[in-house]
């Protein structure tokens, strides 16, 4: 049950940190893009202070053998950066400019059910779906693991 | 000007919060598009706890739009190419999270927060692709 608890709570805190921030609102997500217009920095405070808290909780979270209700914490891969991480992150960054959303952004807002996201988060679903089918596809040709997807055993 | 930036530093400072809550309790990376798009792809065993981070996120959006309406964009009443424009919108951003393996919050946030070369690179080629994109569409078209 725990896990359980956390995990919601998680994004919980997530989703108000989003909101609170400006970033669940496309026009400050733009403003903050368009560095050769009226630039609005603001939104750079948005990862600065996310990163300046994790960076400093991670350590301390690290001195424990494992996490409160997992066994272990993750692993990451090893491998460089690959032509499939910039290919992925130029698309990504092209839809958030083009939108103004990003994923968590767009499921928190979501809640509201204004119409632009009824549109937009389910055409994200369908990106997210055939990215995983892609990249099944091509991990099953080359039998090496899929860096995303995770298959199904 | 402080109280401007006031806002974007509380709600980031809660964003490391919550990442750094899920890796201490769950071990896991709070990565929007992992969590949510492994969800389309489930593994038995690993369903739940992504619902319930699922389910956070909207809950915490519905109490937003109680609370505080105004962090949200207003409603738009959309003509066919503001549908298009979403539509393709939406379809790059799940599908390049996907194959880039992370967005904002899994690169951005936790990658960076534990200085993964990875995703500094990830970082750096998105805010650069989204910045071009943005400087096209209100400078050059």
């Amino acid at each position: 049950m725990c896990p359980n608890i956390s995990a919601f709570l998680s994004g919980l805190i997530f989703a108000l940190g989003l909101g609170l921030s400006g970033m669940t609102d496309p026009a400050n997500v733009l403003g903050f893009l368009d560095i050769a217009g009226g630039w609005d920095f603001r939104l750079a405070f948005v990862m600065g202070g996310a990163i300046a808290v994790h960076a400093a909780l991670r350590p301390l979270i690290y001195k424990r053998e494992r996490p409160l209700f997992a066994p272990k914490f993750p692993a990451f891969s090893v491998s460089g950066v690959d032509r499939g991480l910039l290919v992925g992150a130029g698309l990504f960054g092209v839809g958030w400019g083009l939108g103004g959303y990003c994923p968590g952004p767009a499921l928190t807002s979501f809640a509201t059910g204004a119409t632009q996201l009824l549109v937009f988060v389910p055409a994200m679903f369908a990106g997210m779906y055939l990215a995983q089918v892609l990249q099944a596809r091509r991990s099953a040709s080359a039998g090496t693991p899929s860096l995303g997807a995770t298959p199904a055993p | 000007m402080t109280s401007s930036i006031l806002l974007p530093l509380l709600g980031g400072a809660l964003i490391g919060l919550s990442a750094s809550l899920l890796l201490l309790a769950n071990g896991r990376v709070a990565g929007i598009s992992g969590v949510v798009g492994s969800l389309l792809a489930p593994v038995h065993g690993d369903i739940a706890w992504r619902v319930l981070f699922f389910g956070g996120l909207l809950t915490g959006g519905l109490l937003l739009a109680w609370l505080r309406p105004a962090s949200f964009a207003a409603p738009a009443s959309l003509n066919p190419g503001g549908v298009a424009l979403l539509v393709a919108a939406g379809l790059l951003v799940g599908f390049g999270s996907r194959l880039g393996n992370g967005c904002t919050s899994g690169h951005g946030v936790c990658g960076i927060s534990r200085g993964s070369a990875r995703s500094i690179a990830a970082t750096l080629t998105f805010m650069a692709t989204g910045i071009l994109t943005v400087f096209l569409a209100r400078h050059v078209f």
